[in-house]
């Protein structure tokens, strides 16, 4: 029985298919799961949106919205027929095929990502040999639609947040690659299937999540700063910021567009967030050996829900780095961190199990954290501002 | 160490986020057409001229002395001084405003009409849902609209209608007594003018 | 030849194409990306998956961000009113025909020289990263100090236009 509803997708994809004939039957399978992904991540994205406007306005003494249904909660309805009925401005002077391309390109590529996350047991699109680096080319990918956003609105605010979000989005790029290496060193292998196969044991109740070492501690924070700062979200935001260039790259799109473009960063939030649940969080594995008898998938999506929630509470406490902050913190703090990240790695399995790999590996990363924090503070020259050009 | 004020943040926002469903005081919005928040009683939005007792154009405080006029900034009041004399509340006849206008939309509430008006007949209200789809003459008021009474100068500022109608009544005392006195000292000067004119009559005859 | 390659083919050389004679600079970019993805999938028709993920991941990723990145920040994105057209485009057409003549004659000549193999060959990502580490190493690490070195020189060039403009 448990068995049966863990693999109730799986079986009923099976069932389906098997009306067709022979040959037919794996492209129908392939079309049957992608249609399943399609369908189930914009919904995840309302609920999403609707989390965020609610959570956010609890977190700022406030009520989110609560007119549009019970508590507000047909306002992602509400949204999205307001997207679809708002009138699509064009700028005169811009250019109309790249002003259009970009939406386009940007959530298929976005959808992309999904193919090689297992989100159950047996439930992945496509079991990849080299799935990570799909998934990180997918990623890449999207910064080309986020330039082709801010140049082809023919407005330098826009082409000014394109630049800055695209430099933010290489740089945390390195730092995500970086803190996944140090995961596929010890997993062995670039397929998210069997990274997440090799979390599925437990000691006692406790599971083998990578979450739980040391190193996959270190990786785990720098993972999700990291993809903070990829998908830009607040407190990574400043090219979006509202307050600062409007809405960045996407000042100049209206009506569907812009739905698009909205859709296409929550879903990335949600890809990010998934590899990340399948990299340290044990993607589908249960957090209690006790607790194996619900279904995987239900732990894939409750993972992905908590990130959405870290994330969003993220949004309502911290502000809003400034560019030169984002980057400095990038590439001088958070960089050679995953990278004396990967030596720990390595010095753990060299190490191997017992005490040792435990103590020494968690002191060399502690005493790391404290040193670079302490010198960045004080390199930092906190103190009154000093002017270049004024005096 | 790094890090530290980032925890210390989200621990405040979680227990925002907690409290809000438990304590009024992490919770501050007021869900708003239908219920309001009471105004503080020094609010201040747009003036209204003052009448004492039960009619409005009797009872109006206002006597076109047009100071408001000359000294609004944005010159949002017009008005037009009447023919006639009307008795205000002493009892001493003043003119009255036949036209008495102001633009709400000009209005910049500074309340300098009101510190001017040397008969407390301009004060400044408190309702502000004042929207209307007439974009040329919905927020022009006009005398009529203009008008409220003196009770309902208590209900919004009561200090300070308490204290404007002991002004009023002292005033109004010491014009009594005045006029007392006056009268009396007419009607002992009547009496020591009768009595002397009767005692030469008396004399005479 | 497969159609699935066939028609990927096609929309290489026709990203190529357009890269060449597309007037705006960016536009010329957008299709040099396409020809990027173009190869990329060929890549993958060919069950390289390694390789054709890294085409992505670089290529387009990081290459072409970067020339869109040269394009705008050294000459006016401006459309030029007339194509770039050159006076000498005969000669030029006449040596690139030279140019792949030769390495048309040297392709074809090497496919007779291969063993007949009946199987695909199987390479995976394990297999890469032993011969990575193992017959490969030397070029890996001359390729990582290649890296380091134009790193290094990119900021000591930035540092110095910093210190000259101060």
């Amino acid at each position: 029985m448990i068995q049966t509803l863990d693999q109730i997708f799986v079986l009923f994809k099976n069932w389906l298919v098997g009306f067709l004939p022979a040959g037919w039957q794996v492209a129908a399978g392939v079309v049957l799961c992608v249609i399943a992904i399609i369908a189930v991540y914009p919904a995840l994205f309302a609920i999403a949106v609707l989390l965020e406007r609610k959570g956010l306005g609890r977190m700022q003494n406030r009520y989110g919205p609560n007119r549009v249904g019970p508590f507000g909660l047909f306002q992602p309805v509400a949204d999205g027929i307001k997207a679809l009925v708002k009138e699509d401005i064009v700028p005169l002077r811009a250019d109309r095929v790249v002003h259009f391309l970009a939406p386009v390109v940007l959530v298929p590529i976005v959808f992309m990502g999904f193919a090689v996350l297992p989100m159950g047991r047996h439930m992945v699109l496509v079991n990849m040999d080299s799935g990570l680096l799909f998934f990180f080319a997918m990623g890449a990918s999207t910064e080309l639609a986020v330039f082709m956003a801010g140049w082809s609105s023919r407005n330098k605010y826009s082409l000014l947040g394109a630049m800055r979000a695209i430099a933010q989005m290489i740089s945390y790029e390195v730092v995500l690659l970086l803190s996944s290496v140090a995961v596929v060193m010890i997993a062995g292998s670039l397929s998210l299937v069997k990274i997440v196969e090799s979390q599925n044991h437990y000691t006692g109740i406790f599971p083998h999540w990578y979450v739980f070492t040391p190193w996959g501690l270190a990786g785990f924070l720098i993972f999700v700063v990291a993809s903070t700062a990829e998908t830009n979200r607040s407190p990574f935001d400043l090219p979006e910021g509202e307050s600062e260039i409007v809405a960045g790259y996407f000042t100049e799109y209206s009506g569907f567009k812009f739905a698009l473009f909205f859709l296409g960063e929550y879903v990335e939030m949600f890809a990010v967030a998934a590899l990340g649940t399948t990299l340290f969080l044990g993607g589908w594995t249960a957090p209690f050996s006790f607790l194996g008898w619900v279904p995987t998938w239900i732990w894939f999506f409750a993972k992905i829900l908590t990130w959405i929630c870290v994330f969003i509470w993220f949004r309502g406490t911290l502000p809003r780095l400034r560019q030169d902050q984002l980057m400095n913190f990038a590439w001088k703090f958070v960089l050679p961190f995953s990278l004396l990240n990967l030596v720990v790695v390595a010095l753990w399995r060299f190490l191997g199990p017992g005490w040792e790999q435990w103590v020494i590996c968690s002191a060399i990363l502690l005493v790391a954290y404290v040193v670079m924090g302490r010198t960045a503070f004080t390199l930092k020259n906190i103190g009154p501002r000093k002017y270049r050009y004024a005096e | 160490m790094l890090g530290v004020g980032v925890l210390k943040g989200l621990g405040e926002t979680a227990r925002n986020f907690f409290g809000s469903y438990f304590s009024k005081e992490r919770l501050t919005t007021v869900q708003y057409p239908e219920q309001r928040i009471p105004t503080v009683e020094n609010a201040r939005v747009f003036p209204f001229l003052v009448y004492d007792g039960p009619e409005w154009d009797a009872g109006m405080r206002c006597v076109a002395c047009q100071i408001c006029e000359k000294e609004c900034p944005p010159k949002c009041i017009y008005i037009e001084k009447s023919k006639d004399k009307k008795p205000d509340y002493v009892g001493k006849q003043q003119f009255y405003p036949a036209r008495f206008d102001i633009d709400v939309s000009v209005c910049m509430s500074c309340q300098i009409c009101v510190e001017v008006c040397p008969f407390e007949a301009i004060k400044m209200d408190t309702a502000f849902e004042l929207a209307t789809d007439d974009r040329f003459g919905g927020l022009l008021q006009d005398r009529k609209q203009l008008a409220k009474s003196n009770e309902y100068y208590h209900q919004i500022h009561p200090t300070e209608a308490a204290e404007v109608d002991g002004r009023l009544a002292e005033e109004k005392a010491k014009l009594e007594a005045k006029a007392k006195a006056a009268a009396e000292a007419a009607a002992a000067k009547a009496a020591a003018a009768k009595a002397a004119a009767a005692k030469p009559a008396e004399g005479e005859k | 030849m497969s159609i699935p390659i066939f028609v990927i083919s096609v929309l290489t050389v026709a990203g190529a194409l357009a890269a060449m004679t597309l007037k705006n600079t960016i536009h010329c970019v957008l299709a040099l990306t396409v020809a990027f993805a173009g190869v990329a999938l060929l890549f993958l028709g060919l069950d390289a998956q390694f390789v054709g993920f890294a085409q992505i991941l670089v290529y387009i990723g990081a290459v072409v961000i970067l020339v869109v990145f040269a394009v705008l920040l050294t000459r006016s994105s401006e459309t030029p009113e007339e194509g770039s057209h050159s006076r000498t485009w005969f000669t030029g057409l006449a040596i690139s025909a030279g140019v792949f003549a030769v390495l048309g004659w040297a392709v074809l000549a090497s496919v007779n020289g291969l063993p007949n193999e009946t199987a695909a060959p199987d390479v995976n990502v394990h297999k890469i990263g032993n011969a990575l580490m193992g017959r490969y190493v030397l070029p890996l690490e001359i390729v990582a100090l290649l890296l380091t070195a134009a790193t290094i020189g990119a900021v000591i060039v930035a540092m110095h236009e910093k210190a000259r403009t101060k």
